[in-house]
């Protein structure tokens, strides 16, 4: 399979207080199209990544609300996966290209976060969790928590170790002015900061934001005319069970794992091929329990690795959340998933400027819904 | 021109520390008073209210004015908590002040700045000759829900100003004013509901500080002064941090600031908040000394003012307690009583 990512774009994350979902998308998906060097007449559907907008929002029938607000009256779908919508529509829509349905399609990944009341946020977002774990009263800072506190006891890993990977993202995130966070922080700033859901603490947590991303992905055949394309060479997804309670293991994700075999074998790699990636690091021991899944680190290895440097940019491979991750990018979660493919396409490129991945060929993405129920990875060659 | 004649403050003496609280709801003491800048606050009894608070504060103002209640031509009182939806707080003032019944009167609401607000319709009808000595009163027995993040600020208190037109009088000049308002929903409480909502940190950025700095911007290019012009300033103060943020943004100095701050040890008395942080640096400025002020109430509005103390003032404040004193005079109690001063139980 070869899909080209034509055009890419993000917003700025943040609490875009001042900034409407419909100001976010057309943003988004019209510095796509600008950058892909067609029209909007060359858009035959519009895939939709969002999770919260009926919850919070009270609007759903999200495709035709884009289609209606960017002028382009076309198929129009909301994919919902919890976290992994915007990676969930990506794959959704690379199956109609495939399938032959259409030839050239927008992927729109939003959320729009910071107007409602944090508790609501919260309980919006445990609508991807299994009912016995809202009847518990359970967040999913608890439920990672518990992850956290499984893979501390199984693998030695530490409070410290976690706050690295917390450190390395605002580092990446203080190089990307679309991030939601600019400046950097100390161990001691993450490990002092108040506890949220004890191992993890407010620092460990990635934040509530707002953004859009949008990329325009065609079939191989349509490139000659356009800028060089970055193809997207795997697309996978893989479930789990929705309950945490029900995983025979907390400290791995079988649908990540899942997921990725299928995905290096379509792609024809292995994770010591990858230059750069994008992770789901919701919570910090999310990107540690990621890097081991995804097979760049063995299990119980990686907490050290990211705090030794070992993804960094200009100190190790593969470099992880280059963007600063959901952590200090931001996390608008229907939007996560395409900007990650946004950011791996712009490092393909060469075009990441401060942040550029030298080299960097080939790059892949995980993005992740609920506790791991869902999981979906993309890999991408320059 | 219009002057200060006199003020007045009162200060419930019931005091909780905000650690206590932190502690019920399993929060860390020194995260929450450290982030909120927050030791204790000030909680008014069981039989106090707006109302009580009002008079309390207005009866200091009227004694150092040396003036009878009679004299006061018009009274507005500013709260977010007055205890009636309908029927006025300021009558209720009025009356037990002794006022008699010539004097006109209204209750504002306008959040934590209806009590500058009060201030500033004073001043018009002195200004047009309407009137010659009116009272404006800042007083709030805030509410907070359990658990809430209010919870941590919402104090009590209150802060009356009678403004006059003899110069001679005058404790301080009004050298002059202006407002800047926005539909801005940051924080807001309908009819008939207990308590507040608010947007959590909605109120800062486009809130508090976008209207704090647009009125203080708006003041000082008007007056073409600078921070440095200026020897005292008085920020609205919901906790600790805000006040302390938005005077070094603008350029005041720490030590600038410092007089007013009451917030540490009082936490939020809403509409009384910077008009007693007014009172804390009249209670200890020199003659003739600059004072920056401005308020803020969400949904929202800010009120700017400069005020230059005079002679007068340092005779006239000898009457009366100073806010350090009242702020001396307390009793710590517990999270239990605070539920029942509050009538939460």
């Amino acid at each position: 399979m070869k899909i080209a990512v034509l055009g890419a774009s993000t917003t700025k994350f943040g609490e875009l207080w001042d900034q409407s979902p419909r100001v976010l998308a057309k943003k988004a998906v019209f510095e796509a199209i600008s950058k892909s060097g067609l029209g909007t007449r060359d858009i035959e559907a519009i895939f939709v990544g969002n999770m919260l907008s009926g919850i919070l929002g009270g609007q759903e029938n999200l495709g035709p609300l884009f289609a209606d607000e960017l002028g382009i009256f076309c198929p129009a779908f909301k994919i919902e996966g919890a976290c992994a919508s915007g990676g969930l529509a990506a794959h959704n829509a690379i199956n109609s290209i495939l399938g032959g349905q259409y030839k050239t399609v927008a992927v729109l990944g939003i959320e729009k976060m910071t107007d409602h009341k944090p508790e609501e946020v919260a309980s919006g977002l445990m609508a991807a969790g299994a009912d016995e774990e809202r009847e518990a009263g359970a967040t999913f800072v608890s439920l990672y928590a518990l992850m956290a506190r499984a893979h501390m006891e199984a693998y030695g890993t530490t409070e410290r170790e976690m706050a690295a990977v917390s450190v390395k993202n605002h580092f990446h995130a203080s190089l990307n002015e679309r991030a939601q966070f600019n400046k950097l922080v100390s161990l001691e700033q993450v490990l002092s900061s108040p506890k949220i859901a004890d191992p993890l603490k407010l620092m460990d947590c990635s934040p509530v934001s707002d953004g859009a991303s949008a990329i325009v992905i065609s079939h191989d055949r349509f490139t000659g005319k356009v800028i060089d394309p970055v193809w997207i060479v795997a697309s996978s997804v893989a479930t789990d069970t929705l309950a945490l309670s029900q995983r025979e293991d907390l400290t791995s994700l079988r649908a990540v794992r899942l997921a990725a075999e299928n995905a290096y074998k379509a792609a024809g790699v292995s994770p010591s091929d990858v230059d750069v990636a994008e992770v789901h690091d919701c919570f910090s021991i999310a990107e540690i329990i990621a890097c081991e899944d995804l097979g760049f680190f063995g299990r119980g290895k990686a907490a050290r690795e990211i705090a030794n440097g070992k993804t960094k940019l200009g100190k190790g491979r593969p470099v992880i959340n280059p963007s600063g991750g959901l952590k200090a990018c931001g996390h608008p979660v229907g939007a996560t998933g395409v900007k990650q493919i946004v950011e791996i396409a712009t490092q393909l490129r060469g075009e990441a400027d401060e942040r550029q991945v030298k080299k960097a060929k080939i790059g892949l993405t995980h993005n992740v819904g609920g506790s791991g129920a869902i999981a979906v990875i993309h890999i991408l060659r320059s | 021109m219009v002057g200060i004649v006199s003020y007045g403050a009162y200060i419930p003496k019931g005091r909780i520390k905000i650690a206590e609280i932190a502690r019920v709801w399993g929060k860390s003491p020194e995260e929450i008073t450290r982030s909120l800048g927050i030791e204790e606050k000030a909680i008014a009894s069981f039989d106090e209210d707006a109302a009580t608070m009002a008079v309390e504060a207005a009866w200091q103002a009227i004694r150092r004015a040396k003036i009878p209640a009679t004299s006061l031509e018009a009274v507005y009182i500013g709260s977010e908590s007055h205890p009636y939806a309908v029927n006025p707080t300021s009558t209720i003032v009025g009356e037990t002040l002794g006022l008699g019944n010539d004097y006109l009167s209204a209750d504002l609401e306008f959040a934590c700045k209806a009590g500058s607000a009060g201030m500033q319709v004073v001043w018009g009808l002195i200004e047009s000759k309407k009137i010659k000595l009116g009272l404006a009163v800042g007083s709030d027995s805030s509410q907070a829900k359990p658990h809430d993040a209010l919870e941590f600020t919402a104090g009590a208190g209150a802060a009356a100003y009678v403004l006059g037109i003899n110069e001679k009088d005058w404790i301080a000049k009004i050298i002059d004013f202006v407002s800047f308002s926005s539909d801005t929903p940051d924080f807001w409480r309908r009819d008939g509901i207990s308590y507040p909502t608010h947007s959590g940190r909605f109120t800062g950025e486009p809130a508090y500080f976008c209207h704090v700095l647009a009125a203080t911007q708006k003041l000082l290019q008007k007056t073409k002064l600078t921070p440095s012009d200026f020897d005292h300033c008085v920020f609205h103060m919901p906790n600790g941090k805000f006040p302390r943020e938005v005077a070094a943004r603008i350029g005041f100095s720490p030590k600038q600031l410092e007089m007013s701050l009451i917030v540490d040890k009082l936490g939020n008395p809403y509409s009384a908040s910077s008009l007693l942080g007014l009172a804390a640096v009249l209670d200890q400025a020199k003659p003739e000394k600059r004072i920056f002020f401005c308020s803020y109430g969400s949904g929202a509005g800010s009120d700017a003012f400069i005020f230059e103390t005079t002679r007068e003032l340092v005779k006239r404040r000898e009457s009366g307690k100073s806010i350090g004193k009242l702020m001396a005079e307390k009793r710590y109690i517990s999270y239990v009583e605070y539920l029942k001063q509050t009538r939460k139980l």
